[in-house]
């Protein structure tokens, strides 16, 4: 089945009061962040959707592919599968180099041309971390950030899953605006969880949650674009100060008067 | 009556699997009971009895290994299922030496790996696995999409026809494929015989004699009820 599109229909909050926002819809191509304090059910959201949920979960969401619900015991080719989740918490636990790991998955996922894919997943991960993973590394001597990116390069590159959902990818210390500016070279579906500014704004649109529903819909102005390349700006220069200070380097005002924000 | 046999390393899942199978049974007006085979403790049946008030049994194994008191108490224990009234009977076996497989002819062998245990698990249990109708995969809500769909694989390679069915046995996730094998597994015949050939060994069991029960066997040797007694000269 080729995923065009997807729709979550609202169910209730944590006090079983209905959602405000009873309907929204994903087509491919678009990037959504979900924010709110903490415990308002972000995680919970992505969760039902990665389900699939047919009014079948403490929310009583519902999700349609392509304006069809999908019923209780369908159950997907895992190879196939079309959602990755990117999680809170997963770390890798299989005893595998890095390389053969990739490798295999590449097989499962019936790639073609194996080693190509398995390099290109390797550089896409690259380009988000601090230390470089190579193909020797094992999988479980990987570090938060190290995994966080690895997982996200393999679900787009290997496992090419037309829906993506990331659950605060910003707190594994990699390059977040470096790793949207990537994923948007993908015709896929983003959603990411997130307590970050700059990454909220860089989305198409936003839902805002509270005590567990989704409050309001919010859709990126072009305003807010500027905005958030201002926020961008301030963020390089986090990251900037972040490497000189990795470095060794000791830290003058001369250093933040030349980048002028 | 249906046999249904478990086995798994420790702590893989077998027993929270079995629970939702059972509440599914159960569910659809089923008799099911419950039997667990364990070298020194063991407290499911206690457990799975309190629980679902269905009759459970249980069986230490002592000296033999628990694969190996499953093939000579096996018989008893059915006779005993098929008087308590039973149509489903769940046996749980600790299955340690890996080089036994407690899967008897006409039941369905279920072997549970959890999804954590490293993606060399597949490639060291040998019969326990190759043996096996299903292999339920357990606490897959604690790896990646990636790393599932790699153990699945490497289950796949060692077990080529085995049915893979990957669950979050905590949750009730993938128990619903289970039961559907479950209610297509045809009933026990006796006599019944060990399914593939025994690893080589001393024992009359290890040298190949499949036949299920005590009766059929010589040396060091136990019944449901009896603590270990030798036969032979
Ligand atoms: N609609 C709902 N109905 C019932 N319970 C809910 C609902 N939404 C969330 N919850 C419950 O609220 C708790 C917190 O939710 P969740 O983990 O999704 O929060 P979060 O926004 O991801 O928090 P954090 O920012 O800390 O990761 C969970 O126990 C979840 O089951
Ligand atoms: N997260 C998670 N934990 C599980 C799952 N299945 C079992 N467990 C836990 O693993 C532990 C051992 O399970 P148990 O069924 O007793 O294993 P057994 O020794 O094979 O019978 C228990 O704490 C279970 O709650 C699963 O799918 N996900
Ligand atoms: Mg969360
Ligand atoms: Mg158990
Ligand atoms: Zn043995
Ligand atoms: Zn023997």
């Amino acid at each position: 089945m080729e995923i065009k599109k997807i729709t979550v229909i609202g169910g209730q909050g944590k006090d079983g009061s209905k959602e405000k926002v009873n309907r929204f819809e994903l087509n491919m191509g678009d990037i959504v962040s979900i924010v709110g304090p903490t415990g308002c059910g972000k995680t919970t959201l992505i969760n039902d959707i990665e389900l699939f949920a047919n009014r079948n979960t403490p929310s009583g969401r519902q999700i349609l592919i392509n304006n069809e619900p999908v019923p209780d015991d369908f159950s997907f080719d895992p190879s196939k599968h079309p959602i990755a989740m990117i999680s809170q918490h997963t770390n890798f636990l299989s005893d595998l180099p890095v390389g053969e790991f990739l490798t295999i998955h590449a097989k499962v996922r019936g790639t073609s041309d194996v080693e190509k894919v398995v390099d290109e997943t390797i550089q896409f991960a690259n380009q988000l971390t601090g230390e470089a993973i190579n193909k020797e590394t094992a999988m479980t001597e990987l570090s938060g950030g190290q995994t966080r990116s690895l997982l996200i390069a393999d679900a787009v590159v290997i496992g090419n899953s037309p829906i993506i959902l990331l659950d605060e990818i910003e707190n594994a210390g990699i390059h977040k605006t470096k790793a949207l500016e990537l994923l948007k070279r993908y015709e896929k579906i983003f959603v990411f969880v997130t307590h970050d500014p700059t990454i909220a704004l860089l989305s198409d649109s936003r839902i805002i949650m509270q005590n567990g529903a989704m409050q309001k819909l919010v859709v990126s102005n072009p305003e807010e674009r500027i905005v958030a390349d201002e926020l961008k700006k301030i963020d390089n220069v986090l990251l900037h100060f972040r490497g000189l200070i990795r470095a060794g380097e000791e830290i003058n005002q001369h250093q933040l008067e030349q980048l002028a924000i | 009556m249906k046999l249904i046999i478990f086995a798994g390393p420790p702590t893989c899942g077998k027993t929270t699997v079995i629970r939702q199978v059972i509440k599914r049974m159960i569910a659809r007006n089923l008799k099911p009971s419950f039997v667990k085979i364990d070298v020194l403790y063991a407290d499911e049946d206690e457990t799975i009895n309190k629980e679902f008030g269905i009759p459970t049994k249980k069986i230490y194994s002592g000296e033999l290994c628990p694969d190996h008191c499953n093939v000579v108490v096996l018989d008893e224990v059915v006779e005993w299922a098929e008087k308590a009234g039973s149509d489903f009977l769940f046996v749980e076996t600790a299955g340690l030496c890996l080089r036994c497989s407690p899967y008897v002819e006409n039941s369905l062998g279920v072997v549970v790996l959890e999804a954590t245990s490293g993606m060399n698990l597949p490639r060291k249990i040998g019969p326990m696995l190759t043996l096996a109708d299903i292999s339920v995969i357990t606490k897959i809500d604690l790896i990646s999409q990636a790393e599932r769909e790699v153990f699945r694989y490497r289950v796949l390679e060692s077990a080529k026809d085995i049915t893979v069915v990957e669950s979050n046995a905590l949750y009730g996730i993938g128990i619903d494929p289970i039961v559907k094998q479950i209610l297509k597994t045809p009933d026990i015949e006796f006599p019944m015989y060990l399914r593939g050939n025994p690893p080589v060994g001393t024992c009359t069991i290890c040298v190949g004699k499949k036949e299920i029960g005590a009766k059929n066997h010589f040396g060091v040797l136990r019944t449901m009820n009896e603590e270990l007694f030798y036969v032979g000269e």
